[in-house]
């Protein structure tokens, strides 16, 4: 990837900087070093400073913190610690940052078999927690400061080394390593270029983090009293020599471990800033509110009203509309009604609404999406004050891989809906799910019952989620795109099992799709969904020549048939659908219509009735008695159904 | 090393009927593989020290005929070999060797201070999960679809100053709290139960707040799945839907990111008995470095380490039965 200079790593981090986090990041680090700097310079005589007169004195103005059993002072002594802390830290932080890295780019400089070797040493090392290395290599290079720092160094490189060699693994498979290799470039010259510069960033990020830790565990050594030995003091061997005391003085005793603490924050506080400026969690930038002109939604708000044939139909909804925080509407007002038993498709591209408004019905929509709607009746029930899912209601989801719980058996999963929602015992519970999971072939349900969905097979998981459904009385399935994950020849089989189940049941259907082959061979009619709205609804029967919407003809014209020559290109709708945020004032599909005029550009048109049960959204609908044929001769409705 | 690569590569040309039978005989392998590791390097510890390490644990003064006594007593006059076989077959008899500051041997000393390690380890360990996994829930619950956002940044902030503690240094400050300024418990040493109180806590509360911000991260995954909006699809009472469906996947996910809690948690038993003056192992190893006994150190080492390696072998194996489509294929 080129450098953009205005997305540079200093860019970025002199960005990051000025946030608070940086400012107090950066002010943090002056201060420390300041104190390292100069605490020895101007404090190091009073705190070696022993004074038999003033033995273990508590806090006093003379002796902020009180003085040691020689009479020294500790608030000195903590500020002259600082520098010989940071020097060790930095050191051990510098072997076991190196050791690390050099360890961790073995592997992919070695060649397969002594990388594989390297792997997996460290693969054993990192299994032994840090502090057990650190007590062996204290024993090896035995008790001082020269020892803990090789010892917390060295304890470092197993999970420096893990952590670069899953790096470069990643990057290793990346395409231009490959392309690399291709053309030639050496390993060595592959890791200094390629590698080690992708690998950078996060290694800086660890590196703060394993100071911390690395801190931590040489206050924690040399507070064991095998690290730092006296007459030399850092922060743990100041608490050591302090925790005896700490009836008398407290505060001593926790001085040194609150310069531990806080020292470690601020390692943290760097990490944490690098982090950002590396873009993992890159300070967001603010997404602009887009404010929806209220006027260009309004014209549907009164639109058709589904009463008259439909009032007693088994849903109506009316102008139901899913926002997402934005202002973004991804449906716009979209009604409609279903007749009982009957099966309704609704089909579109992705990002059509066709999805989320199937979701806003069972009031599934997924945070923070935002549903709002003048009428959602099903069965007689206003499904936002009195939801019926689980008994009347029943969903079927797009990937049955996903959509089972793989910790739980299936019949679990089947019997928990009798439980809950038919009072049913857990027995009772337990045989209607086999019932149920026969019903829908699976074979063996009995046995198939007590298994985890691991051991289903695709089809298998979409007929149990199917069955699951069927745990209660549907009177609507809902199905959300549920043959797009499958095989084709399973496709078929639980498209079978949908109009079975239907005619056992006498369940409408109200069927999600993108595949217009699927819909036309299930549903009875349709409905056309483009950027959030309904822009058509006829008979599936007059789908094939009879589609009055340009965008459902260039949708029909764009599905190939067997009996589509494989030589002509297949017919594409130029352009892309408009997303979410971007409703003009006209017709969402205009841009890419061979029909639109000023006035599609300029009004949306309504949903309007057109000819008889037909519904369009359009200013130019295509008269089907003197249309021309649509080319590329698309599906055969009357064959499939 | 070469015996186990043709190992697993004729494993690997074999394909196994069971995936369950074939993860465990991997895993086992790699466990026995680190346990090698583990005594040759135990092993070699007290050849790895630079100098004359005997004359280094009796001191400057002690007589070269005493020197060379112990240096027999401990075997190191004998090949390299010889010495490796019979650490070997000792090991495996459950000897391992005499204590050169107490002339006891080191699997008496072991076995009269592991008891008080295990008191507050396991203790700790429930406590850990007890704690981290209710809070780490409810937590998710409370916060998920940015629905509190100011109380998600008081969790995790607390959770992490929590976690960033050093445990040493949160005993200490236990101490001056609890046992100094408000004398309810006492300051140190192994006594009645309320002597137990403070090193437990010193141990339970760092992992603890840690585990729970894994286990908020992983429930927040969870309720993201697609089978838990199956679940909503479902209707179900609120302790069905988070104790049924989501508690057994997050709790997979956590164990295996928390693994490595648990054999930290061993390690800060080290620490936490040097500031509590209590009487386990690791009070014992720390001493024992000091005094430079370094037949002790080595068995205490052994000991730690066949620990975390059994703990973390004993978390995949959990793991991989709780879930055995993730694990068994994954690895």
């Amino acid at each position: 990837m080129p450098h953009l200079p205005a997305n540079s790593l200093p860019h970025r981090l002199g960005r990051t900087l000025r946030t608070p986090l940086g400012v107090t990041a950066l002010t943090a680090c002056v201060l420390l070093t300041l104190v390292a700097v100069l605490g020895p310079v101007l404090l190091g005589a009073r705190a070696d400073q022993v004074d038999t007169a003033a033995i273990d004195q508590g806090s006093s103005a003379a002796h902020l913190l009180g003085t040691d059993d020689l009479g020294r002072d500790i608030a000195a002594r903590v500020v002259v610690a600082t520098r010989l802390t940071l020097e060790l830290t930095l050191m051990a932080s510098g072997i076991g940052v190196g050791g690390g890295l050099l360890l961790g780019v073995a592997p992919a400089v070695l060649g397969r078999r002594l990388g594989r070797l390297v792997t997996s040493a460290v693969g054993v090392l990192v299994a032994f927690p840090g502090l057990l290395f650190v007590l062996f290599l204290a024993t090896v290079f035995g008790v001082g400061s020269t020892g803990a720092v090789l010892a917390v160094g060295l304890a470092t490189i197993p999970p420096v080394a893990r952590l670069v060699q899953n790096l470069t693994a990643s990057i290793d498979g990346s395409d231009y390593v490959a392309a690399a290799r291709i053309l030639g470039v050496g390993r060595f010259r592959l890791v200094v270029r390629h590698l080690l510069p992708n690998i950078a960033e996060p290694c800086v990020l660890f590196a703060a983090q394993a100071a911390a830790g690395i801190l931590v565990a040489f206050s924690g050594l040399s507070f064991l009293g095998l690290g730092v030995q006296p007459p030399q003091y850092d922060w743990g061997r100041l608490l050591n020599d302090q925790l005896n005391g700490i009836y008398v003085n407290p505060v001593a005793a926790l001085a040194p471990g609150a310069a531990v603490v806080l020292t470690g924050l601020v390692f943290g506080l760097v990490g944490e800033v690098l982090a950002q400026a590396g873009g993992h969690r890159a300070p967001q930038e603010r997404r602009q509110a887009v404010a929806v002109a209220p006027t260009a939604t309004v014209p549907t708000a009164t639109g058709p009203r589904p009463d008259g044939p439909d009032a007693d139909a088994l849903v109506r909804v009316r102008d139901l509309r899913v926002s997402f925080p934005g202002g973004r509407e991804a449906v716009r007002g979209v009604s409609l009604a279903v007749g009982r038993g009957e099966a309704l498709g609704l089909v579109g591209e992705s990002g059509s609404g066709k999805s989320l408004t199937a979701l806003a019905l069972a009031d599934l929509v997924p945070h923070p999406g935002q549903v709002s709607a003048g009428e959602i009746r099903f069965d007689g029930h206003d499904l936002r004050t009195d939801p019926r899912l689980g008994t009347t209601l029943a969903m079927v989801f797009q990937d049955p891989m996903a959509s089972l719980n793989p910790a739980l058996r299936v019949g679990r999963q089947l019997s928990e809906v009798a439980e809950v929602h038919l009072g049913a015992t857990r027995s009772q519970a337990a045989a209607r799910a086999v019932d149920r999971l026969a019903a829908v072939r699976i074979p063996s349900a009995a046995r198939r019952a007590g298994q985890r969905p691991h051991e289903y097979s695709g089809g298998m998981r979409q007929r149990a989620v199917i069955a699951m459904g069927l745990m209660g009385e549907p009177k609507l399935i809902i199905a959300d795109e549920p043959t797009t994950a499958l095989d084709v020849t399973v496709q078929q089989q639980v498209l079978d099992l949908l109009a079975e189940v239907r005619a056992d049941t006498g369940a409408a259907l109200l069927l999600i799709s993108h595949d217009l082959a699927v819909v036309a061979q299930v549903c009875t009619r349709v409905l056309v969904m483009y950027a959030g709205r309904i822009v058509e609804d006829l008979p599936v029967a007059e789908l094939a020549r009879g589609a009055a919407h340009p965008y459902t003809r260039a949708l029909v014209g764009a599905v190939p048939t067997m009996a589509t020559d494989p030589d002509t290109e297949l017919a594409t709708i130029p352009g892309r659908p408009p997303e979410p945020a971007e409703h003009g004032h006209g017709c969402s599909f205009a841009p890419r219509c061979a029909l639109a005029t000023g006035r599609c550009l300029g009004t949306e048109p309504e949903l309007a009735a057109f000819g008889s049960g037909r519904r369009v959204a359009c200013w130019h609908p295509v008269d089907p008695i003197d249309a021309d044929p649509i080319d590329a001769d698309p599906i055969d409705a009357e064959a499939a159904s | 090393m070469a015996t186990a690569a043709t190992a697993s590569a004729s494993m690997a040309a074999t394909p196994t009927r069971n995936p369950w039978a074939a993860f465990a005989l991997r895993r086992a392998r790699r466990l026995l593989v680190s346990l090698a590791v583990l005594v040759t390097a135990s092993f070699a510890m007290i050849h790895m020290i630079p100098g004359d390490p005997v004359r280094a644990a009796l001191g400057t003064d002690a007589s070269p005929a005493l020197v060379a006594a112990e240096r027999h007593s401990l075997g190191l006059d004998q090949p390299l070999l010889r010495q490796y076989a019979a650490f070997l077959g000792n090991l495996l008899r459950g000897r391992l060797g005499e204590s050169i500051s107490t002339q006891l041997p080191v699997s008496q000393i072991i076995s009269s201070r592991l008891p008080a390690t295990l008191e507050i380890a396991v203790p700790a360990f429930v406590l850990i999960l007890l704690t981290a996994v209710p809070v780490g829930m409810a937590a998710a619950v409370l916060t998920k679809d940015g629905r509190s956002r100011r109380g998600e940044l008081a969790f995790t902030t607390a959770t992490g100053v929590l976690g960033a503690v050093p445990e040493f240094l949160l005993a200490v400050g236990l101490v001056a709290a609890f046992a100094v300024a408000l004398p309810v418990f006492p300051v140190a040493s192994q006594g009645g139960l309320s002597s137990y109180v403070l090193p437990v806590l010193s141990l339970t509360v760092i992992p603890a707040a840690t585990l729970s911000r894994i286990v908020r991260v992983e429930t927040l995954r969870v309720l993201g799945e697609d089978y838990m909006r199956t679940a909503r699809a479902k209707r179900l009472p609120a302790r069905l839907h988070y104790l049924r469906h989501a508690l057994p996947n997050l709790l997979t996910s956590s164990l295996t990111l928390g693994g490595l809690l648990f054999t930290s948690l061993l390690a800060g038993t080290v620490l936490i008995e040097n500031v509590f003056a209590w009487p386990g192992l690791g009070a014992t190893i720390v001493q024992a470095i000091t005094e430079k006994d370094y037949p002790l150190v080595q068995g205490i080492v052994l000991v730690y380490g066949a620990a975390a390696l059994l703990i973390t072998f004993a978390v995949d194996v959990a793991v991989a039965l709780a879930d055995p489509r993730s694990t068994i294929r994954g690895s």
